[in-house]
């Protein structure tokens, strides 16, 4: 492409900034990408920073968007998909919010006319391409860090470990159990078991989502080294598929299991000696015996 | 060369392992218990690890060594005061120390040890040395 085209398209582009704003905006609003997360008049702004952005580049950087005249709009780009990202748009809406430039610019090549009009129509929608190709890659990172960080938040708030009753200790786990997490939960539980002098630990599951082998090995892992510091583990909370799910791909938890919490804190008084007795009407409020 | 002190209480020995174990001190509490257990007719070991800071697998398999010439000898082996980094250490190295019985501290260990002297029948199962 040579450079003469570059240089008709930018001043095309200033020509008709306004033209082709409007029929911009109007592409967007039939896609469907303007729905009602962002006013009009900031999706009017920020198009228009863009195509005059967009001008410049072609202007300084020809119809090559990995030079260095680009860097204004690649910036404007960035920033643009990294919001969309956060405020929930789709993959698709991000993209499209490109795209759409395709037919307005088009039809003003179209209409300007010259010789090389097809040509020209071709060039802008490979630059308008990489572009795309430049916003889905700057969405997707944005997409990840925002996973990363839930996974971080969600690593910290899910290894609680908490005291059912004296030298009873429960810890509900939620979320899946990988290496990282189990040596957290580890080191959570069997700390706790020192501090609280427990001696009875329900490890309930109810919030594993599946149980392989592997998780299967976390858990024994932990039970294990409870065991070692003197402390029995109650494995509860094993719901019905994965109950079967262990059973079909072999796993043996060597291990005291209930299914509920509630069974297993109960299996816990009667070990530590003691029981749990209704209140008399009209008696004294007493929930639990020391045996 | 050190060695580390075993007491007598009843019939259960008592050992509280209060320095850095290293291999030879390991194999010399192995021979030392041993004979031990046979001169006083010990039917419990209560051995109190709770200052124990560090292991390795040798120390892991010493101490699973010393419950099984403890338990050929009819005397159960009860380990108390783990910490966790120890337990946690123990059992990535594989060492589960199954043959053992274990408790939070001194105080519940002999409980377990005093259980079983009360009823000299009722050995861990699972072992029919008895």
């Amino acid at each position: 492409m040579s450079s003469t085209d570059a240089a008709g398209l930018s001043s095309l582009l200033r020509q008709h900034e306004d033209a082709i704003l409007t029929e911009w905006l109007d592409q967007l609003s039939q896609g469907g990408v303007q729905s009602g997360r962002m006013s009009e008049q900031e999706l009017r702004t920020q198009c228009r920073a863009l195509l005059s952005a967009f001008a410049d580049g072609v202007a300084s950087g020809g119809l090559d968007a990995t030079r260095s005249g680009f860097y204004g709009v690649r910036d404007l780009l960035s920033d643009i998909a990294r919001t969309r990202a956060l405020q929930g748009y789709s993959a698709g809406e991000t993209a499209l919010f490109v795209f759409s430039l395709k037919r307005p610019l088009a039809s003003r090549i179209t209409q300007a006319g010259g010789p090389g009009a097809a040509e020209d129509v071709l060039a802008v929608s490979m630059l308008l391409d990489q572009l795309g190709l430049h916003v889905m890659e700057v969405y997707q990172k944005s997409r990840e860090e925002v996973i990363i960080r839930q996974q971080q938040e969600i690593a910290e708030l899910s290894t609680p470990v908490v005291q059912l009753w004296t030298g009873v200790l429960a810890l509900p786990l939620i979320g899946t159990l990988d290496s990282a997490r189990t040596q957290v939960v580890m080191e959570n539980l069997l700390q706790s078991i020192v501090d609280a002098e427990a001696e009875i630990a329900i490890i309930d599951i109810t919030g594993v989502p599946t149980v392989d082998t592997l998780v299967a090995q976390h858990l024994l892992k932990t039970v294990a080294a409870a065991r070692l510091m003197g402390a029995d583990c109650i494995i509860s909370g094993i719901r019905p598929q994965i109950a079967q799910t262990m059973v079909h791909l072999g796993v043996e938890l060597n291990v005291v299991t209930k299914a509920t919490l509630a069974d297993a804190f109960k299996l816990a008084l009667q070990r530590t000696g003691r029981t749990v007795t209704k209140v008399v009407a009209g008696g004294p409020a007493r929930t639990s015996q020391q045996g | 060369m050190d060695r580390i002190p075993i007491l007598k209480m009843g019939r259960a020995l008592l050992v509280t392992i209060q320095v850095d174990m290293h291999d030879r001190l390991a194999l010399a509490l192995e021979e030392d218990l041993t004979t031990r257990i046979v001169a006083t007719k010990a039917r419990g070991v209560l051995i109190d690890i709770s200052s124990l800071e560090i292991v390795d697998s040798f120390i892991g398999r010493m101490l699973d060594n010393i419950a099984s010439v403890a338990r050929v000898l009819d005397a159960d082996t009860v380990v108390v005061g783990m910490r966790p980094a120890v337990a946690i250490t123990l059992v990535e190295l594989g060492l589960e120390l199954n043959g053992i019985k274990t408790a939070l501290n001194v105080e519940r260990g002999m409980e377990l040890i005093r259980a079983r002297l009360d009823d000299m029948e009722a050995v861990d199962g699972g072992d029919d040395e008895d």
